[in-house]
């Protein structure tokens, strides 16, 4: 690779993201991973916003929040979830998922629920139908029923 | 007038592996997962800021799409890496091949400034290569 100025810059962000997506369930103090980075924690904030567009306290929330939307569409109890994603009590989890996804917890998993029943039932109905032809899948749903 | 594009294919040796590379590496969103009946699957994944663009991930299997000879021959092409499917876009290339590094995701050109953008090329598990390009701000 050509040579970019600080390049080890970006490497200590990427480590740092990297942490927070695998340990994203854990009690994450930003503090740790600015010194896990080597970084003060405000210079820390400010490079890692500049590279992901969000602070990493806003990313780990984004993160748990997706991990979460993944768990509840495979039917996990919420409260089961709640904690398994790193969040230390349901009202805080629920509300702010309420606020970023736009529905509780329970009202997502119940609409995936409902989804998934019917890719079950009607898949034809996801598919574009020069794909399901070119597959063989034309009457998949008939014989499903 | 066409306004829009919303689904492209991109053929694939295992679906099941290119499952993993496009989530867990690339950081993709499963779109739909249907199974079709005995080895056949619908699986389409879009990437996470583009929910409306559904990438199919097809399997290159012997039947409707392929006879045996070409599902031989189209399974050589893109082990060959002869496919070059699309250009993505990240907000910072240097970090972003970074990350993909880290996670064993294989580059054919490390990011360079070239006159049309600074663009980095890699491979996806299959053998099919994409562009990498940084937004222009």
């Amino acid at each position: 690779m050509e040579q970019y100025p600080k390049i080890y810059l970006y490497r200590r962000i990427v480590q740092a993201k990297l942490f927070i997506d695998e340990q994203f369930a854990d009690n994450i103090d930003l503090n740790n991973i600015a010194n896990e980075a080597y970084f003060s924690k405000f210079h820390f904030i400010r490079l890692f916003k500049k590279i992901y567009n969000k602070t990493p306290h806003q990313y780990l929330t984004g993160v748990r929040i997706e991990k979460a939307k993944i768990f509840l569409k495979e039917d996990i109890a919420i409260a089961d979830v709640c904690y398994s994603v790193g969040f230390g009590s349901i009202p805080s989890f629920t509300g702010l998922f309420k606020r970023i996804v736009g529905l509780t917890p329970s009202a997502y998993q119940q609409e995936q629920a409902k989804l998934k029943a019917d890719i079950a039932l009607q898949p034809l109905k996801y598919i574009p139908n020069c794909f399901a032809e070119n597959n063989g899948w034309t009457d998949l749903s008939l014989k499903l029923q | 007038m066409i306004t829009k594009l919303n689904h492209v294919s991109v053929f694939v040796l295992d679906q099941d592996s290119a499952h993993d590379f496009y989530i867990n590496k690339l950081g993709f969103k499963v779109h739909t997962d249907a199974p079709m009946g005995p080895g056949m699957r619908w699986l389409t994944v879009c990437p996470p800021e583009q929910p409306d663009l559904e990438i199919s991930l097809m399997a290159i299997n012997e039947g409707m799409m392929f006879s045996k000879e070409s599902a031989k021959q189209m399974r050589e092409l893109v082990s060959k890496g002869t496919f070059g499917f699309g250009v993505f876009e990240c907000n910072d290339l240097l970090a972003t091949y970074e990350e993909l590094k880290a996670k064993g995701v294989e580059f054919t050109k490390a990011p360079k400034k070239e006159f049309y953008g600074f663009e980095a090329l890699f491979k996806d598990d299959s053998g099919n290569w994409f562009s990498l390009g940084e937004k222009k701000s």
